[in-house]
């Protein structure tokens, strides 16, 4: 009795029933309004005039170029960025160097600024008025308003997402495991496919993954230099900003719906490899502290 | 393999972690690099491997200028302390990796029987297709051992192998590699903060200290003939007296010791545990038991002298003394060095 009542007297912060509820009640309504319900209108929208304008929206050449030309640009800038990532994660963590401070904080730029001063410089380094542009104009080569400029754009937002997320995985590993498949006569390269990559692959994908969602999902860096060109420079989130400024609001939310069922299965897979342990530190490399 | 370090140096930054050490290793020794953390140990022993290389001086592999050979062309086999086994392969696959990644082709036959063969030699039969998740540490430590030797290695190089284990694995481990050692007969260079596992273990101990090589010898001739204080006071336990060394005698508090090749003159008096006596009556040190701790072996007493020094004697089981005894702290031996 006595032992109840001291308990009683020191309750934790927010233990009572009515705050626990309220509480409760306020995220998920929040939640509901903020994050769902938009979702949910995507969905409602894009069929609101029937599956025969949403698939004529989603067959439209116009909307099949600019998805092929999202998925283009994953194509290519995903890819790079990840053996950027793995190469920058690599260098930063099994290496000791001068400037490795300095590299860190280049690398975590693109998450910090905003991608639309990206855009802008961009158009400032190649644009006609710019630093190359004029030489790259004599040779004809045209990376603004153009496809390679979209690429570069959508690689310079996403640079970090794969090395963000290897950088502190590895540098929890440490260098033991490289060393001793050195000392056991490993090459570099044998030592990078049989060693290092089984025990960063998981995080590995779960970079790779956030990057292609953040690559196909970009809009502020690329609608400044892509030039809006319907059927050429369009990617598929231009295409939707388009489209709604057209007062196609069907069409619109019909190719959004493709941006986020994209969403939809990326998040899934997320989940998927955080069950595998990625996307947050794990000293793989030494089970021995919790094993034993 | 005989293995010769000439007056090597190597430099973090502006850390000097190794200064001037030469060294040699005979072939078929077992020699422990023992000293504290910070005294150059580790480097010297991944020098050794080509893990990390001198910024000056040679390291010889017999007759071969090995100092700039890499790592995975130098033929030796390091085990780590925190193991590093490689957690997505079995124990199985650990040991054969070596083999596997070798320029010296070898059929799957071969290979498997060879793991068959270590996995013997290190007691782990039937454990080989386990994962390093699913063994004990000390069980890691033979697969990590397995590992390196499955190589052939020259020299076998470890790095405190015993450090992250409890006492009683620890001590078994020891006996085991003196067998494996003995068995094999490879060459082997261990390093060690922990004086009884190299005075245990090493057929020579090499003692550092700030990078410098402080003694080296046999277990038995650092033991008993310390060059230094820090020496005596690193091996084990150790008291400290103030002498004053006048015609071959050291004096120090009321004791008197013989002592030979010191000039007269001020002196510090080392002596063990087991090297003091306690007596009721003097000549000795005068002191009081300020306490007594009982041990398997014996007591260790606590003895408070009148300048306030505490000195630690090791009695026999038998010997009544408790805390708050007056009498005197005898010499039974000791080691004078002059200041």
């Amino acid at each position: 009795m006595s032992f109840k009542k001291t308990v009683r007297t020191l309750p934790r912060v927010g233990d009572g029933p009515v705050f626990r509820r309220a509480l409760i009640g306020i995220v998920l309504t929040l939640g509901a309004l903020l994050i769902l319900a938009p979702l949910l209108i995507i969905g409602v929208e894009a069929f609101s005039k029937g599956w025969q304008v949403y698939r004529d929206t989603i067959l439209h050449p116009d909307t099949r170029h600019a998805i092929m030309l999202t998925v283009l640009a994953a194509l290519i800038a995903v890819p790079v960025n990840t053996a950027f990532g793995v190469a920058a994660a690599w260098a930063i963590t099994k290496f000791d160097f001068r400037g490795k401070g300095f590299l860190l904080v280049v690398i975590e730029i693109p998450f910090s600024v905003s991608p639309i001063v990206a855009g802008v410089a961009y158009l400032f380094v190649y644009g006609l008025q710019g630093l190359f542009g004029p030489t790259l104009d004599a040779y004809g080569i045209k990376i603004l308003f153009a496809i390679p400029g979209i690429i570069l754009a959508s690689m310079f937002v996403t640079a970090p997402f794969v090395a963000r997320e290897l950088i502190p995985l590895m540098q929890a590993q440490g260098r033991d495991l490289e060393e001793a498949a050195a000392s056991l006569g490993a090459s570099g390269w044998r030592t990078f496919f049989s060693v290092t990559l089984p025990n960063i692959k998981w995080a590995l994908l779960y970079g790779v993954i956030l990057c292609n969602a953040r690559v196909m999902g970009e809009f502020g860096a690329v609608s400044v230099v892509s030039g809006n060109i319907r059927g050429q420079t369009n990617t598929l989130p231009l295409h939707i900003e388009l489209l709604y400024h057209d007062y196609q609001a069907a069409g619109a939310f019909a190719s959004a719906s493709i941006l986020a069922v994209i969403a939809v299965f990326t998040i899934i897979a997320k989940v998927a490899l955080e069950r595998q342990g990625a996307g947050r530190v794990r000293p793989v490399a030494n089970p021995a502290e919790n094993a034993s | 393999m005989k293995i010769r370090l000439d007056h090597v140096v190597k430099t973090f930054q502006t850390f000097r972690a190794v200064k001037d050490v030469s060294l040699e290793i005979e072939s078929g020794e077992l020699v422990a690099l023992l000293g504290p953390s910070g005294s150059g140990k580790t480097t010297i022993l991944r020098m050794v491997a080509g893990l990390e290389f001198a910024d000056g001086g040679h390291i010889y592999f017999g007759d071969q200028d090995a100092t700039d050979i890499p790592v995975r062309d130098r033929g030796v086999g390091f085990v780590f302390q925190h193991y590093a086994l490689f957690p997505h392969m079995t124990v199985a696959q650990n040991i054969a990796f070596g083999m596997e990644v070798s320029k010296t082709k070898r059929d799957k036959a071969a290979i498997h029987a060879r793991v068959a063969e270590l996995l013997r030699l290190v007691r782990l039969e039937g454990l080989g297709e386990r994962f390093p998740a699913q063994i004990s540490g000390g069980q890691r430590q033979r697969v990590a051992l397995a590992r390196a030797l499955a190589v052939d290695p020259k020299v076998l190089l470890l790095d405190e192998p015993f450090g992250a284990l409890d006492a009683n694995v620890r001590r078994e481990l020891r006996r085991w590699l003196r067998e494996i050692h003995s068995e094999l007969g490879i060459t082997t260079l261990f390093v060690t903060h922990d004086q009884e596992e190299a005075l245990d273990l090493a057929d020579r101990v090499v003692i550092l200290k700030d990078g410098h090589i402080v003694q080296q010898g046999t277990p038995e001739e650092v033991c008993r003939e310390p060059k230094s204080a820090f020496v005596m006071k690193f091996l084990g336990d150790a008291n400290m007296l103030s002498a004053e060394v006048r015609d071959g005698r050291a004096y120090a508090d009321g004791a008197v010791i013989e002592v030979s090749g010191i000039a007269d003159g001020k002196a510090e008096l080392y002596a063990r545990p087991v090297d003091l006596d306690w007596a009721v009556g003097g000549p000795g040190v005068a002191a009081s038991i300020s306490r007594v701790m009982d041990r398997p072996g014996g007591r260790r007493v606590i003895a408070t002298t009148g300048s306030g020094v505490p000195l630690e004697l090791d009695l026999e089981p038998e010997r009544a003394v408790k805390a708050g005894d007056a009498g005197y702290v005898t010499l039974r031996r000791a080691t004078v060095f002059a200041v």
